[in-house]
């Protein structure tokens, strides 16, 4: 009898891992692995997968933004779809259809309301967080019948959504004080091509970079009178623009103190600017084309990918010095890197190798990895209370 | 006789491994970097991103020459870039095939 109460308990225990066990979510996280269109959710606490969820759809360019319980996990698709994923309950909750091709989103302050950025049809969709129902509908309109792709979504102080429209070279401010009716601040002529945007992690300066010239577009959210201005103007100076095999990304964008560090664009340098001024103070050379520029927590080192065909390198550099302090050669395909809360672990995907690399960060030295199948986007739990994240 | 027969199976062997030129471990990277690394842009089933849609439907009315000459040398005043530095010509001219009619080489 006893024997078999407890048989009965290890079988109820193993069925309910997830939920059963009575856990917090800021150690955890979810990997996207793009191939099959599932995601992984793990842990960084002991370095482990905890389940693996199905359908999904197109997890190509996928990217997630959590609820700020820091429970679930709103999974945007490139097939325009919206998933909320239950991280403790390891299933989906609610799935909605809500474009053609998206490109990702982002949650508001109030965490009540997730936004989409769609291509197809251009523009951003608002839905509530909870049932994931239409709330808003922003068609990215910047001629008369013209819809604009819209890239470099993020939320900011105010319940407000910013993001930039490719096609139209416009910013646009959402002010969804009243969900249903959203109201928009546009900023015109902002550069050409618009490719993807970053917001200070004080929330106050939303920057887009530009793919159809050398120079960034910077609007002050404190004072969006004052319009959006174009900053590092000419940072190619002579150099030839180099053909750029993967568009970088600026989300994650690091600032480290007063200085902050984007990719530059056509060029295998990292740039670094001053934020007093917005000026460039210097431009480290580096192995390839920058991807991500991440910025490790305590501001001390920036960790760097690359663009296809130099995806197989992984540079360090010190924040003080500006050098690169180590090369690594983790594998075929590093596609995204993510620092554990406070910054002493990294985990990178390695995609074409089928694997999830984790990093001791202050000895730069790998220390574990896990199996994942064509893993790309990878998010932990705590950006949740991070602005524009 | 036998000779004979080992030249025609030395004569064969590339022609059968090297369809188009390409090998088939080529022709295995070569569709790894169309649907992942082509995709991050065009979308991993190429249905379109911030790039154009590149199914078969989509590229109707393209020539493979067009499709070939777009892939060398990129396309001015967008992000796709020259991929004539990384790809051979067989290379080019096999993704080029591929994406008219990707059903024949699967």
């Amino acid at each position: 009898m006893i024997l078999r109460g407890l048989m009965l308990l290890v079988l109820l225990s193993s069925a309910f891992s997830l939920s059963a066990e009575l856990r917090g979510t800021g150690d955890m996280g979810v990997v996207v692995e793009r191939a099959n269109g599932q995601l992984l959710i793990v842990e960084h606490t002991n370095d482990r997968r905890l389940a693996e969820i199905d359908g999904l759809g197109d997890l190509s360019h996928a990217s997630v933004v959590f609820s700020r319980d820091e429970r679930y996990a709103y999974v945007f698709g490139r097939d325009g779809g919206l998933t909320r994923v239950d991280l403790l309950e390891g299933k989906i909750v609610k799935r909605v259809m809500q474009s053609g091709n998206s490109i990702g989103g982002a949650i508001s302050q109030d965490g009540r309301l997730v936004a989409v950025s769609n291509y197809e049809p251009g523009g951003v969709r608002v839905f509530d967080a909870d049932t994931l129902e239409l709330v808003a509908d922003i068609p990215a309109e910047y001629a008369s019948g013209k819809l604009s792709k819209t890239v470099g979504l993020v939320d900011a102080p105010g319940n407000r959504f910013v993001f930039s429209l490719y096609d139209g070279n416009q910013i646009w401010i959402a002010d969804m004080t009243d969900p249903g009716k959203p109201v928009i601040t546009k900023f015109e002529d902002i550069g050409k091509a618009p490719y993807d945007a970053l917001i200070s992690p004080d929330g106050r300066y939303y920057i887009a970079g530009l793919f159809g010239e050398d120079s960034m577009a910077l609007v002050d959210l404190w004072h969006p009178e004052k319009g959006s201005r174009k900053i590092l103007q000419g940072y190619l100076a002579h150099d030839e623009k180099l053909p750029v095999y993967k568009m970088p990304h600026l989300e994650g964008w690091g600032m480290a103190g007063r200085y902050a560090f984007v990719p530059a664009v056509g060029q295998h340098k990292v740039l670094v600017i001053d934020t007093n001024d917005w000026k460039q103070v210097d431009a480290i050379e580096v192995h390839g084309q920058p991807v991500f520029v991440m910025v490790r927590p305590d501001s001390r080192q920036v960790w760097v990918n690359f663009a296809h065909p130099n995806n197989d390198t992984v540079q360090v550099i010190d924040v003080e010095s500006r050098e690169i302090v180590k090369t690594l050669k983790p594998g075929k395909a590093v596609l995204h890197m993510e620092f554990t809360p406070r910054g002493e672990k990294l985990w990178m995907s390695v995609r074409d190798e089928d694997r999830i690399d984790i990093y001791d960060t202050r000895t730069m030295e790998k220390t574990g990895e896990l199996p994942a199948s064509k893993p790309s986007g990878i998010f932990f739990t705590d950006r949740a209370h991070r602005i524009g994240l | 006789m036998r000779s004979t027969i080992w030249a025609c199976i030395a004569l064969l062997v590339p022609v059968l491994a090297f369809a188009d030129g390409v090998s088939a471990g080529r022709q295995k990277e070569l569709k790894n970097l169309l649907y992942q690394d082509c995709g991050s842009c065009h979308g991993m089933k190429l249905t379109g991103g911030l790039g154009p849609a590149l199914t078969p439907q989509a590229l109707q009315g393209k020539s493979g020459e067009f499709l070939a000459t777009t892939i060398r040398y990129g396309r001015a005043g967008t992000p796709m870039p020259p991929w004539g530095p990384l790809l051979s010509d067989a290379d080019i001219r096999w993704l080029a095939d591929y994406l008219k009619n990707p059903g024949d080489k699967q």
